[in-house]
């Protein structure tokens, strides 16, 4: 394990795991407790779009993907907002469209050879330090926009009619909040893949939420959770030769469930 | 010298799809006063309390609420919305929940300033609950919510408070000890409390209004009120049971009730209601000829 540590891809996927960790963990309380798991699902798998668009046009894929995401969660907002019916039936569509015109353009991209499973399942361990920078300020961005605007988001997520009806600009934020989904996404991503971000977004904070009291609370619970389930599975995946992504999201299930059983065995 | 009402509807319609939900309602309330807005579900009470706040707009008529379009009395304006849309396992404090009541122009950044705390604190204290503060919102039950609920409307130190069904999910007694708190916290502020149950309407009430599609509003309960709620119908009414215990909380004679809502359709001359007192420590004595 040591000499793991010493190696510079391997420190560079810690890294990415924790810059990863942060959004992960604050943006995906903010899905867990306004019920958008599977709005967050449908951005998800939109993002596979941007990952087309980027090798089709040979542009950064960090980059692009990002655009291409924080575009669909714009849409996303606008086609959703305020309404409480029918929503599932667009982010069902938005989930397939973004994923087929990923792998269209991917199948068009002239000499294409990229490992389509990098992108579904995680390449952690091939973050590039560019990368790594553009996580960091992304992280920045997030945790500045939750922190100047917490009370907002809080409002919003525990009433949001009493929001709106004391000044609160709900659809600003709604569409904002989105927006930080398709970027919390896009940097798991890179961690876990598209096809195992939900389980990212959403194992840490729901098990915050069985011992913490506020939001605050259960979104740095998250972050630990978060950083702890990378770190842990980051490390099985070098001992025992594993998918990263899987290894990391295993590690998160199986946590998971031994809380949940422990917590019945309690109650009984 | 006349002072403009804290309140001011005029000839307001209003439709969700092509039905007016409201038509033609007009509505006017002096600054101090306590309005009871009464109706059935459905009859469009909610819709009404919207169009105050300014989440609704009119489609017909004008709605000014402190010599103000509703968008911009909002800082002075606090709101306890129906307790039917809250999240059962969400993760707050009850200090928390007030300090959602802050003015919009204060910080909402992470982290309350400690005034605001002591400013939310003291509201808690007004309103019996400041013992919970750092309880979750979810382990209390539905009065101890609606209390906090209440205070959170309080932080923002309103003008006007504007309720809606205060009393929904809360049991009987619970309601008995709401209305209490609400004689005294409202002192001086104007208020207007929806709810569907004429008999939890009954503390400090200056005002009544009845809604249902349209209003109809005075200082007593009358006939034409109890019409517009509950319509024609006979003596076999499941209604009736609700009529005589109306009767006993608003001292009107439950055969004056029936005979105004009846199927006969006679109507006694209005000479003969009674106002009735809306303060439920003052018991209100027979005035007079009774219709028995």
């Amino acid at each position: 394990m040591i000499e793991a540590l010493s190696m510079s891809f391997f420190q560079n996927a810690l890294l990415a795991g924790a810059l990863a960790s942060i959004a992960c963990g604050v943006i995906g309380s903010l899905v867990v407790v306004n019920r958008h798991v599977f709005l967050a699902g449908g951005v998800a798998h939109a993002a596979y779009g941007g990952v087309g668009l980027a090798f089709f046009f040979s542009l950064p894929v960090l980059p692009c993907t990002i655009a291409f995401t924080v575009l669909a969660a714009l849409i996303t907002a606008h086609a959703t907002f305020g309404r409480k019916e029918r929503t599932d039936s667009f982010i069902g569509v938005l989930w397939a469209s973004g994923m087929a015109l990923g792998i269209m353009l991917l199948n068009l991209t002239p000499g294409y050879n990229v490992d389509l499973m990098s992108y579904l399942f995680g390449s952690i361990l091939t973050v590039p330090r560019t990368d790594l920078t553009i996580m960091l300020v992304l992280d920045v961005a997030v945790l500045s926009t939750v922190y100047f605007w917490y009370g907002d988001f809080l409002s919003l997520s525990f009433d949001i009619e009493y929001a709106r009806a004391s000044g609160v600009p709900v659809k600003t934020l709604y569409t904002l909040m989105l927006v930080m989904v398709a970027v919390a996404v896009v940097l798991v991503i890179q961690v876990v893949g598209l096809i195992l971000v939900i389980a990212l977004l959403t194992i840490p904070p729901m098990l915050a939420e069985m011992g913490a009291r506020s939001l605050s609370r259960v979104m740095i619970f998250s972050v630990l959770y978060c950083l702890a389930f990378c770190m842990v599975g980051l490390m099985a995946a070098y001992h025992f030769d594993l998918s990263s992504g899987a290894a990391i999201i295993t590690v998160a299930s199986l946590s998971f469930f031994a809380t949940k059983s422990i917590q019945k065995i309690r109650r009984s | 010298m006349p002072t403009n009402p804290a309140i001011r509807l005029q000839n307001v319609c209003f439709a969700y799809n092509r039905e007016d939900v409201l038509h033609d309602v007009s509505l006017s309330l002096d600054s101090g006063a306590f309005l009871a807005v009464i109706g059935p579900n459905g009859g469009g009470k909610t819709t009404l309390v919207k169009l105050m706040l300014g989440l609704l707009k009119p489609r017909h008529g004008s709605v000014e609420i402190l010599g103000h379009a509703p968008c911009l009395s909002v800082p002075c304006v606090g709101y306890v919305p129906q307790y039917t849309a809250f999240d059962p396992e969400f993760p707050i404090t009850v200090l928390e929940v007030v300090l959602l009541g802050l003015k919009r122009k204060h910080s909402r950044r992470l982290g309350a300033a400690r005034h605001h705390t002591e400013r939310a604190l003291e509201v808690l204290a007004k309103v019996d609950m400041k013992r919970f503060a750092h309880r979750r919102f979810d382990e209390l039950s539905g009065g101890q919510r609606q209390r906090v609920l209440i205070g959170r409307a309080l932080m923002s130190e309103p003008d006007l408070l504007l309720f809606d069904e205060p009393t929904a999910n809360i049991d009987p007694n619970g309601k008995l000890c709401l209305f209490d708190l609400l004689k005294d916290l409202c002192k001086g502020l104007t208020v207007v409390m929806v709810s569907h149950d004429l008999i939890s309407a009954s503390a400090g009430i200056t005002d009544v209004a009845v809604v249902n599609r349209t209003l109809i509003q005075g200082r007593e309960i009358t006939p034409d009120m109890l019409e517009l709620i509950y319509g024609v119908h006979d003596s076999t009414c499941p209604l009736d049971g609700y009529l005589k215990s109306l009767s006993q909380v608003f001292d009107t004679p439950e055969s004056l009730l029936l005979a105004q809502t009846g199927k006969s359709g006679n109507r006694a001359p209005k000479s003969q209601h009674r106002r009735r007192s809306f303060d439920p420590h003052v018991r209100n004595e027979p005035q007079g000829g009774s219709n028995d």
